[in-house]
């Protein structure tokens, strides 16, 4: 029946209208792989320079005024550098599924996404410069978990569904530091590397793997 | 009764049902955002918008961003009420069909 095809047709072409128009669907999965690996290079290198510090403590027996604000100079480069090339190697990513799907990457759903991921986390990043100004450094990790988990539960209302469940995922563990708090860079290397990498694997494999789209 | 019957006649152009499915997704969409997403031309567009805001389906907005003109289409009680009908009935139709 061709009239009914064309019908049923029509009720596809209002479904995927709705969808695209209400959701930033070229967000990539490998987004999520490069992020991770990027958090998981900058963790090993800030153990690298904790280690290193820990071990000058131990030589000379006393605190060192300098040494101690070199490492969290050395330390806050790190991360700044690590969400650069996570943001960057996101971006990438995603404007290459965009340009193979054919879809803008540039449009209003993309705007609202980027909205909503930052206003949570704009207030995490001056909530974690407080932290830092008021010297309690071993809750930067836990805010930074917590924030960034409630931004992406925000976001996903805007695109991938799942983004939800990693959001939730982040915020748990961000609490879950809370509590073990001189853990903080084994939390953030899980929460900031391996769950990304999951995550992003996961996507792929439902959302990217037959190259074609949904 | 006739399968066809409930179907809205409005609701019969693409463009017209793609500018639908957006609005009920979306609260506001601008002109050029909506012409974005369902890839048509100015002209196009706006005969169609006209003949949904004639049938009081959607409201416009107009306003400006600095001096540049910036129109905004949202969806009416009265559209959202017709629209679902419309999908009901295409609902309804294949199923009866078969």
């Amino acid at each position: 029946m061709t009239d009914d095809q064309q019908h049923l047709q029509t009720l596809t072409d209002i479904k995927r209208i709705m969808e695209r128009s209400s959701r930033f669907i070229s967000l990539s999965g490998l987004s999520g792989v490069s992020a991770g690996l990027c958090a998981l290079v900058g963790a090993w290198l800030a153990r690298v320079w904790l280690v290193a510090y820990y071990e000058r403590w131990d030589s000379t027996g006393v605190y060192n005024d300098a040494d101690y604000a070199d490492l969290k100079v050395k330390l806050i480069t790190t991360a700044l550098v690590v969400m650069v090339a996570a943001v960057s190697g996101g971006l990438f990513f995603t404007w290459r599924r965009a340009k193979k799907n054919n879809l803008p990457i540039w449009d209003v759903t993309s705007r609202k996404v980027l909205i909503n991921v930052c206003i949570p986390l704009a207030a995490g990043g001056a909530f974690a410069a407080g932290i830092l100004y008021n010297h309690m450094e071993t809750l930067v990790a836990p805010t930074c978990l917590v924030f960034y988990g409630l931004a992406l539960v925000n976001a996903s209302k805007y695109t991938l569904p799942e983004l939800r469940y990693l959001g939730i995922l982040e915020i748990l563990l961000g609490i879950a530091n809370l509590f073990l708090l001189r853990k903080g860079l084994y939390f953030w290397a899980v929460g900031f590397g391996v769950l990304h990498i999951v995550y992003g694997i996961v996507m792929w494999w439902k959302y990217e793997r037959k190259g074609s789209f949904q | 009764m006739n399968p066809i019957g409930n179907l809205n006649k409005i609701f019969e152009s693409r463009i017209r049902l793609g500018v639908m499915s957006v609005l009920m997704v979306n609260n506001e969409v601008n002109f050029n955002d909506l012409k974005q997403m369902l890839e048509v031309t100015d002209g196009n567009l706006a005969s169609h918008l006209n003949t949904l805001e004639e049938n009081g389906y959607i409201k416009v907005y107009k306003g400006f961003i600095g001096r540049k003109t910036n129109t905004t289409y949202a969806i009416t009680t009265a559209g959202e009420k017709a629209f679902k009908g419309h999908l009901a009935a295409l609902e309804h139709m294949i199923k009866f069909t078969k």
